[in-house]
Formats: C-alpha cells, sequence, structure tokens
C-alpha cells in the first residue's frame, strides 16, 4: 500500500515531468531545441506508478516518447532538457537527443524510436536476470502503435514460453501517431485482447491513476519474481500534447480532449492525497519544489557549454573510438 | 584428439572452448539445442552446457536478435544464430538501427557484447531466398565489426574473438566451406579481429579474398603459377571492420596490381570500399586498373549451371587475372 507520504513524493515527481515536458516545449518554441520531441504531458502516472513498484536494480526500456520513464527512474531535468539542448551535459552527451534519454546507471536502458523494437530486449534482459538468479525483473513501456508491429507478437511468444519475469506495460493513448488506434487494430484493447493468444492475462487499467499503476505493477512484478513469468498490462491514458512537436493534434474531436484533460494523472493524485489528509500546502510546496527545480534546470542547461564536435567521434566501439580500419 | 577439423565442428568447437572458458556466453536460436543445428554447426553444445545455456528458439528472428541485445547490455554474451544469413532481414532493424547505435546514442551508457552468428553464401543451389553472401549488407552500418572465416582454424580463432570482443561481431560461416577440413588448432587460438592472413606470397598481383573465395583465388593462383608462370598473391581479409587496409596497401606495394575476388553482388558489393580506399591512398602504386570479379547484379538463380554463371568461379578470376597481368 502507497501511504500518503510515498504518495506525495510520486505526485512530486510527476509535476517534475509537466514542468519538465513544459519547458521543452517552451524551449523549441524559443528555438533552443531542434529536431523533434515527443511529449508525455499527461501520460507521467503510468511510468512514476511503475516506477514506484520497481527495484532500483530492475530494467527499464522505454520509447522516443520517453521523457518521463528516463525522470521517473531518476534522470534529472536538467540532464534531459541539456541532451534536447545539444549540450556536452546532456544525459547522452548529446549523441541521443529527446527520442533516446538513457540512464543506464538507474536500469534505465534507453528510449528507441523504431516502433516496438525494445520489447524483445526487455526479454532478453529478463532472460539475463533469470539465467544470472539476481531476481531483476524487466519492464518494456510502449505505445497502442507498437501492438501492431511483429517484435511486440515475437517478444511477448518467447517471453511466455521462456517464462521470462518482464512485465509489458503498454500506455494506450489511443492514437498511433495521428490516427486513432480502433481504427487500425482488429480487437478493441490492442495489448490485452492479444495476451490470450500467447497464454498470459492482458489487464487493462486506468494509466493516469498513479496508484492504480503502482498497484497493478507490483502485482505483475512480483509474480515475474516469483517464477510466474511475464504480464501484460495495459494502461488507458491520453497525452496532452499531439504526437510530436509539428502536430498540433486536431484530429482528436474536443469533447474527447476535455473529457481526458478532466481525467488528469496531477489532478487525480491530488484527490487523493486530499482524501488521505495530506495538507494543500504540503501538496503547494511539492509544486513550487518542481517549478523552482525546473526553472533552474533550464537556466542550468542553457548555460552549459554546447556538445564538443569530437564526441561525433567517440562511443562507437566499446574502447570508446570510432576507427574501423587500418 | 585429431589432428584435423571441419570447418563445419570448428563453429561448434569455437563456440564451446568460450562457454568452458566463461560462464556468460550463452547460445540462442532455432533448432541449435537438441537437434544441434541445421548445419550441425552447434553439435554438442546442447549435451555439454544443458538447456539453461542453449536455448532453442521461436522462428522468430527479430525476437532472437532483440533478446541477444537486451542479454548482452545486462552482462551475458550471447551468441545468436540466424539460420540463413538471408534471414538477416528480417531482423535488419536490429542490425541496422539497434544493436549498432546504442552504445553510441547513449553516450557509451551501455555495451553490446555479442555475436550474430549466420550461414551465409551460395554454391549449393539453395535459390535466391538461401543462398546469398550479404557480408556487404552489414558493412552498410557504422557500428558493427563482421568475421567471415575461410579456414576452420580461423572459424576457432575469430570465433573467441568475437565472443570476447565487447563490440557486436556479425559472424559469417561460409555454406560453401562447412565440409572443408583443415588444422586443428590447440591451446587458446585467438585470432584478432582485423588483421589479414597471407595464405600466399606473390609478387606479380595481389588478389583481395574473403571466406568462400580465399579457396577460389588459391585455385586460381595455383593455375596461373603453373599454365602462365605468374604468382600471385593472395589476401584473406578474415574480417570487414576493423578492415586491414594496411595489409591491402602493403600487398599493392609489391605487386601494383589488384584484383578483389567477392561473392556478393558488384552493385554495393565490399569491395568497392577496398577499391575506393586503394584509390585514394595507392593510385600511386598502381601499374593497372582495379578490378573486381563479384557476382552478378541478378537474384540467385537456383540450377547450378545458373548459379555458376551468376558467382565467382576459378575461371572468372583466373581469366580477370591474366587480363591485368597483360594490361
Amino acid at each position: 500500500m502507497i501511504g500518503a507520504e510515498e504518495l506525495l513524493g510520486l505526485y512530486e515527481q510527476m509535476a517534475l515531468i509537466r514542468r519538465t515536458e513544459k519547458a521543452a516545449h517552451d524551449l523549441f518554441m524559443a528555438g533552443l531545441v531542434k529536431g523533434t520531441t515527443h511529449l508525455a504531458a499527461g501520460q507521467e502516472a503510468v511510468a512514476v506508478g511503475a516506477s514506484a513498484a520497481l527495484r532500483t536494480d530492475d530494467y527499464v526500456f522505454a520509447t522516443y516518447r520517453g521523457h518521463h520513464h528516463a525522470m521517473a527512474r531518476g534522470a534529472s531535468a536538467e540532464e534531459c532538457l541539456a541532451e534536447l539542448m545539444s549540450k556536452a551535459t546532456g544525459i547522452c552527451r548529446a549523441k541521443g537527443g529527446s527520442m533516446h534519454l538513457t540512464k543506464a546507471s538507474a536500469g534505465m536502458l534507453g528510449s528507441y524510436a523504431i516502433v516496438g523494437s525494445h520489447l524483445p530486449m526487455a526479454a532478453g534482459a529478463a532472460w539475463s536476470a533469470k539465467l544470472r538468479g539476481t531476481g531483476q525483473i524487466a519492464v518494456a513501456f510502449f505505445g497502442d502503435g507498437a501492438t501492431n508491429i511483429g517484435a511486440f507478437h515475437e517478444a511477448l511468444n518467447l517471453a511466455a514460453v521462456w517464462s521470462l519475469p518482464v512485465v509489458f506495460l503498454c500506455e494506450n493513448n489511443f492514437y498511433m501517431e495521428y490516427t486513432p488506434i480502433g481504427r487500425v487494430t482488429a480487437v478493441a484493447n490492442p495489448a490485452a485482447d492479444r495476451a490470450p493468444a500467447y497464454g498470459l492475462k492482458g489487464e487493462v487499467i486506468d494509466g493516469n491513476d498513479v496508484i492504480v499503476v503502482a498497484e497493478a505493477v507490483s502485482r505483475a512484478a512480483a509474480r515475474a519474481r516469483d517464477g510466474g513469468g511475464p504480464s501484460l498490462i495495459e494502461a488507458h491514458t491520453y497525452r496532452h500534447y499531439g504526437h510530436s512537436r509539428t502536430d498540433p493534434a486536431k484530429y482528436r474531436p474536443g469533447e474527447e480532449v476535455e473529457r481526458w484533460l478532466k481525467h488528469d494523472p496531477l489532478d487525480i493524485a491530488r484527490s487523493r492525497l486530499e482524501a488521505l489528509g495530506v495538507p494543500a500546502g504540503a501538496v503547494a510546496e511539492a509544486d513550487s519544489r518542481a517549478r523552482e527545480t525546473v526553472e533552474a534546470a533550464v537556466t542550468a542547461a542553457k548555460e552549459a557549454p554546447d556538445a564538443d564536435p569530437a564526441e561525433a567521434f567517440t562511443d562507437v566501439w566499446a574502447d570508446g573510438g570510432a576507427a574501423w580500419r587500418t | 584428439m585429431a589432428d584435423v577439423i571441419t570447418y563445419r565442428a570448428a563453429v561448434a568447437e569455437g563456440i564451446a572452448r568460450e562457454m568452458r572458458r566463461d560462464p556468460a556466453v550463452v547460445c540462442l536460436g532455432e533448432d541449435i539445442g537438441e537437434a544441434e543445428g541445421v548445419f550441425k554447426t552447434t553439435v554438442g553444445l546442447y549435451k555439454e552446457f544443458g538447456p539453461d545455456r542453449v536455448w532453442d528458439t521461436p522462428i522468430s528472428e527479430q525476437a532472437i536478435a532483440g533478446a541477444a541485445m537486451g542479454a548482452a547490455m545486462t552482462g551475458l554474451r550471447p551468441v545468436a544464430e540466424i539460420m540463413f544469413s538471408d534471414f538477416l532481414a528480417c531482423c535488419w532493424d536490429y542490425l541496422a538501427n539497434e544493436i549498432p547505435k546504442v552504445r553510441y546514442m547513449t553516450g557509451g551508457q551501455v555495451t553490446v557484447p555479442l555475436v550474430v552468428r549466420t550461414a551465409n553464401g551460395g554454391g549449393l543451389g539453395f535459390g535466391a531466398q538461401h543462398s546469398q553472401a550479404v557480408e556487404n549488407w552489414a558493412l552498410t552500418v557504422p557500428g558493427l565489426k563482421i568475421a567471415a572465416p575461410s579456414t576452420a582454424a580461423d572459424v576457432i580463432g575469430l570465433m573467441a574473438a568475437a565472443i570476447r570482443s565487447d563490440d557486436p561481431v556479425v559472424f559469417f560461416e561460409h555454406k560453401g566451406l562447412l565440409a572443408v577440413e583443415g588444422p586443428l588448432p590447440r591451446g587458446d587460438h585467438v585470432v584478432e579481429l582485423g588483421r589479414a592472413a597471407v595464405p600466399r606470397p606473390g609478387g606479380d598481383l595481389t588478389i583481395v579474398a574473403l571466406a568462400s573465395t580465399v579457396p577460389t583465388a588459391l585455385a586460381a593462383a595455383d593455375r596461373l603459377a603453373a599454365q602462365d608462370g605468374v604468382h600471385a598473391e593472395v589476401v584473406d581479409l578474415r574480417c570487414l571492420v576493423p578492415l586491414d587496409m594496411t595489409a591491402v596497401l602493403e600487398s599493392v606495394e609489391r605487386t601494383s596490381r589488384l584484383l578483389i575476388v567477392e561473392e556478393n553482388p558488384y552493385q554495393g558489393g565490399w569491395g568497392a570500399t577496398v577499391a575506393s580506399i586503394v584509390a585514394d591512398e595507392g593510385f600511386e602504386l598502381l601499374d593497372a586498373p582495379v578490378r573486381r570479379v563479384a557476382a552478378a547484379c541478378v537474384p540467385l538463380p537456383f540450377a547450378d549451371a545458373l548459379e555458376d554463371e551468376v558467382i565467382p568461379t576459378v575461371d572468372k578470376v583466373t581469366e580477370a587475372a591474366q587480363a591485368l597481368v597483360r594490361y
């Protein structure tokens, strides 16, 4: 059970992510972030709730919409924003960018921008943990769009037949990029309805309620650690921004957007905190700490040195270099 | 123990030596366990190391490559088999986008010490989807090391180096060489990745070859010596990345003539990279144009008579060498 104090901490993490995403958006509009971003504002509860249920040495694999996953595993707002701003202090030394935030030291083994590619990797990390007997598990976060790609199906089958300690956690935000997922998928629940084909139970949950997510992932993680094999959870959620920077998301009906904005993960957590008797002042303090952290992160990232051009030629090989011929 | 070993048995021997040495080495692939591999290149592994270290997979190339990657990032040294190299296309995302890039794009936060081994090449009449030589596919992707041995001893030595490497290695085992016997190396036999061999020295022209084209080049060199008194030097690259251009340029410095023999198609073949480097850096060394004998730019046909038309043969290499010496 998650108590008031822990929930307040989770709330603050979500508030921090929300404000970091807003800062990323604003920095992009100011011309300080290049390329593209896929913001996760609105989907914070999935990452934060799941991370609350994991051990610090568990493995997490995420997608190109992965700022929240990196931060939920301990990446700082500053190192994430610095990465987006092509700074030497970026979390991937400005070689990854928004789509590849990674914090390997915290078991966050990458954000992958080829849809579905990381599900087999998570199965492999789980296989490794099982062979090494460490009790670790792996979690793959993925979107609803990934459920229609082959790697999803290959990974579920392999994880099931090898009984691997892995949790497949679908963030169903109801749109594969610009198209409603229901229009291109043969079943109503794109992830959960496929699970029985691999002998797994597919669970559909409210992905905007951080407590619900944490409890569902806790159950799945315990099952995995006990040798019960893989689980699949489909968490319903909604993104506040478009698919990527250039997408105003005009294809989403107004009343649908309004309904989801009223089902905001931060509001839900606030209500729960209130019900647990946490004073409004404590919540406001968490909000202002998040605001101050992000403001300081933006300042620090702006002031950080740009990436050194010599970095282009490091880290291809394990010896740190890039030599391919004599 | 016999003094000789087949190329086929050398694959399993090379893997087994590393599995005995390092408990982090594990194998996965289709039919590699109890069935001991469709090419019998994993004979004995399941029996010696058991189901915890030799895993049979479904026909799921993406799951094989992706799981190997996830395992490599978390403390194991997986040796993944993709049964036919043509099937690399089924998991090309992992070889093009994931495995070679993850270390770089995370700023060096992770390493991927894995081997993807695969049966490569033609000459056995398997048709267009089971006969291709696709080393050139891997060569298009910075971040992959590429080994393609031509002898049983090199299979063992390069396998040791590939498995011990902290970088991802694509290991091409040539189907046409599986039955060929060679000396069995004793002790801790390791062939450093990226070191070419010179199985036949000569002063009149350099023939650069890889895997199956090494014995083809050696046979052509025998014929050239016997018929024409021409002494060809054969350079076996053994690896495409790292590419031992020092060895190639040193040889061309002695011979002034370069013939490249490659089984992949002429269009986009690895020989084009070798030729362009020699053109850039060795132009003054040359007394004749660089020539390439490569596969024709058509899908591989089934019938032997048609396949021989397409892939390099001793006749084609001999004729190209004769023309180059006459130039």
